[in-house]
């Protein structure tokens, strides 16, 4: 091949990709996969439902009518009304407020928490690295549940401290993820040209490598809302979320059970509405992680 | 084998120590004087200033944190405050009822999801396939509380085959100890069977695309004896080390599931704890599954070696 026809090659082929970004091709392949298209719709609907709630709930979540107590679903109440005449339908409204903002903000203290110790873990390596190994193994070594129920009680019960204890017992996933990736980017070539043109560590480590782990923690902090979403309603279950009247998906159910013979349909809604969001959450991170991965173009 | 079982056992100490670290700043958290959280209702000072004294609350925490080792390290994981029972004796108590529960479980997410990965890999893109993967993205988005609570009212309340509640040892009556144990069994397999069924999944595709199997089947062998005898047997290895680190998903749910099914077991310890303010019931409860994690880890790892030649150095 003459210089000209390599040169126009290469035009060619780099005209090719500009056709499509990276972020625009991961998107498009994104969309195409039924499931996670599907996975979106559903989080887009719950998000819309939880920040307009007061515009769309028929009633008022927390307003008690002793006349309808434990009404099955009708024209005036959808979803029916729960042991003390609350209609179930605003209150799996509301409920998505604090299954949704449990779920991010957890996930979000892991990311804070655990992204800059995975980095640091990676890239300096040796007793830092060790250390922090341990940590980790000590922090993955107590169920999941099990120390967000410790922390939880030892905090106290309320939301807050449940999103608390979510997010530290999500943080040594972000840790490991985040170390193995950077660990892995740190020796491309790219990087060793980064370090021979003098640049200093801190900002090696944040413009050249920490971006490309972005994708691997994307596809792990959308799988992880979804855990956080599960964790939620379990703690909230137990008593040890969201505290009552204020509605949550996981506190209506530990109600519903104790009326299960007379009224099951306080059992079924907030059921299907946490099924659905973390179906909808692991949709998505499912997706991404195909659609993310080089090696399926 | 052994330098590496060596270091692996080297890492287990400072692990150990951050455990226990953890699990003794969980103290740490309360508001407030412990020692007034830990007396609950009472509020006689000398009650209170003998909790103080017997906990070394009036010492630095250093101190403190050297005492709770040495009781720890010596099997004293410290007493009940509302049943006035040693820590260690009350989790020796539930745990039998756990283990049954667990077993059970295990058996179920093994027969599903083991059997589901494979028929999923060996018949891929095909409606078994999809209709397993279905299975599994089910699994791991149902809450099992959840689930649990419509199996009792179509199970207990609609069809009245199997009691909504309750405990009945093995070794008692077997036929009403399965019958009250196979719906929480069951709820607290299915997770389980759903993360097994991915990875035999995985692994199976992994394993039938290999060489050997080519020649297995070159050679002519039965299809059903390629699968079972020599795709089978190196699929499953990492299956069972990767199922070993699902025990923590197995005991989160063992808490939640007993709850419901008000089963006496280890999970229902540690919530009861909770509410009742027996904090040293929930460390010890903390303390005694970390240490089995980290104990099965090890095991899956030495396992793992065994059944594995070409690791054995």
């Amino acid at each position: 091949m003459g210089d000209a026809a390599l040169i126009t090659g290469l035009a060619g082929a780099t005209e090719d990709e500009r056709v499509e970004t990276p972020t625009a091709r991961a998107t498009r392949r994104l969309l195409r996969r039924k499931g996670a298209a599907f996975g979106l719709f559903v989080i887009a609907l719950l998000v819309a439902l939880a920040l307009l709630a007061p515009l769309i709930s028929p009633y008022d979540p927390n307003l008690q009518t002793w006349s309808a107590v434990r009404k099955a679903p009708s024209a005036s109440h959808w979803f029916g009304t729960d042991d003390v005449g609350r209609d179930v339908l605003a209150r799996v409204i509301y409920g998505a407020r604090a299954s949704l903002l449990a779920g991010v903000i957890s996930v979000a203290i892991a990311l804070f928490v655990g992204v800059p110790i995975g980095v640091i873990s990676g890239y300096v390596g040796g007793f830092v690295d060790a250390l922090f190994g341990r940590i980790t193994d000590a922090v993955l070594a107590c169920p999941f549940l099990i120390l967000a129920i410790a922390l939880a009680a030892f905090l106290g019960p309320s939301l807050g401290n449940a999103m608390i204890a979510i997010g530290i017992t999500t943080t040594p996933i972000f840790i490991r993820l985040t170390r193995a990736q950077v660990m892995a980017v740190k020796v491309e070539d790219y990087v060793e040209a980064a370090r021979a043109v003098g640049n200093p560590h801190w900002r090696i480590a944040l413009v050249h490598i920490l971006p490309n782990t972005l994708p691997a923690l994307l596809v792990q902090a959308t799988l992880s809302i979804a855990a956080a979403i599960i964790a939620e309603a379990s703690l909230s279950f137990l008593g040890l979320g969201q505290q009552p009247p204020a509605p949550s998906w996981g506190s209506m159910l530990n109600s519903a059970q104790r009326f299960l013979v007379n009224a099951p349909w306080m059992a079924v809604w907030p059921g299907l509405a946490i099924f659905l969001a973390v179906l909808a959450f692991n949709l998505v991170g499912d997706g991404l992680r195909d659609a993310l991965d080089p090696r399926s173009r | 084998m052994l330098t590496f079982l060596g270091k692996r056992l080297l890492q287990l100490i400072p692990t150990l120590f951050f455990v226990s670290v953890i699990i003794f700043s969980l103290q740490q958290l309360l508001p407030g004087d412990p020692a007034l959280v830990m007396a609950g209702e009472e509020r006689d000072p000398e009650v209170i200033e003998q909790i103080r004294r017997q906990y070394h609350l009036d010492q630095p925490l250093p101190v403190q944190y050297v005492y709770w080792v040495k009781g720890v390290l010596s099997g004293d994981l410290g007493e009940s405050m509302r049943i006035k029972q040693p820590v260690l004796s009350l989790i020796r108590e539930k745990l039998p009822v756990t283990i049954q529960l667990a077993s059970l479980a295990i058996i179920i997410a093994l027969v599903i999801g083991v059997g589901a990965g494979i028929v999923s890999a060996v018949k891929k893109d095909s409606i078994w396939d999809y209709v397993a993967n279905g299975f599994a993205l089910w699994g791991i988005s149902t809450p099992n509380f959840w689930l649990g609570i419509m199996l009792i009212f179509l199970f207990s309340v609609k069809l009245g085959w199997l009691p909504a509640s309750g405990y009945v040892p093995l070794l008692e009556d077997w036929r009403v100890s399965f019958a009250s144990m196979i719906m929480p069994a069951f709820v607290l397999g299915n997770a389980i069977a759903a993360i097994l069924m991915r990875h035999t999944r995985s692994a199976m595709l992994q394993v039938l695309e290999s060489d050997y199997v080519r020649t297995a089947r070159a050679k002519g062998l039965l299809e059903r004896s390629v699968i079972l005898k020599h795709a089978m047997r190196n699929a499953l290895t990492p299956v069972i080390t990767l199922g070993a680190l699902e025990f923590g998903t197995l005991l989160s749910g063992a808490v939640l599931t007993e709850q419901i099914f008000t089963i006496p077991g280890f999970g229902k310890l540690i919530v009861d704890a909770v509410f009742n303010r027996d904090y040293a019931v929930v460390q010890g409860v903390v303390l005694v599954t970390a240490t089995t994690y980290i104990a099965l880890n090890l095991l899956a790892d030495m396992a793992y070696i065994l059944v594995n030649p070409r690791l054995r150095d």
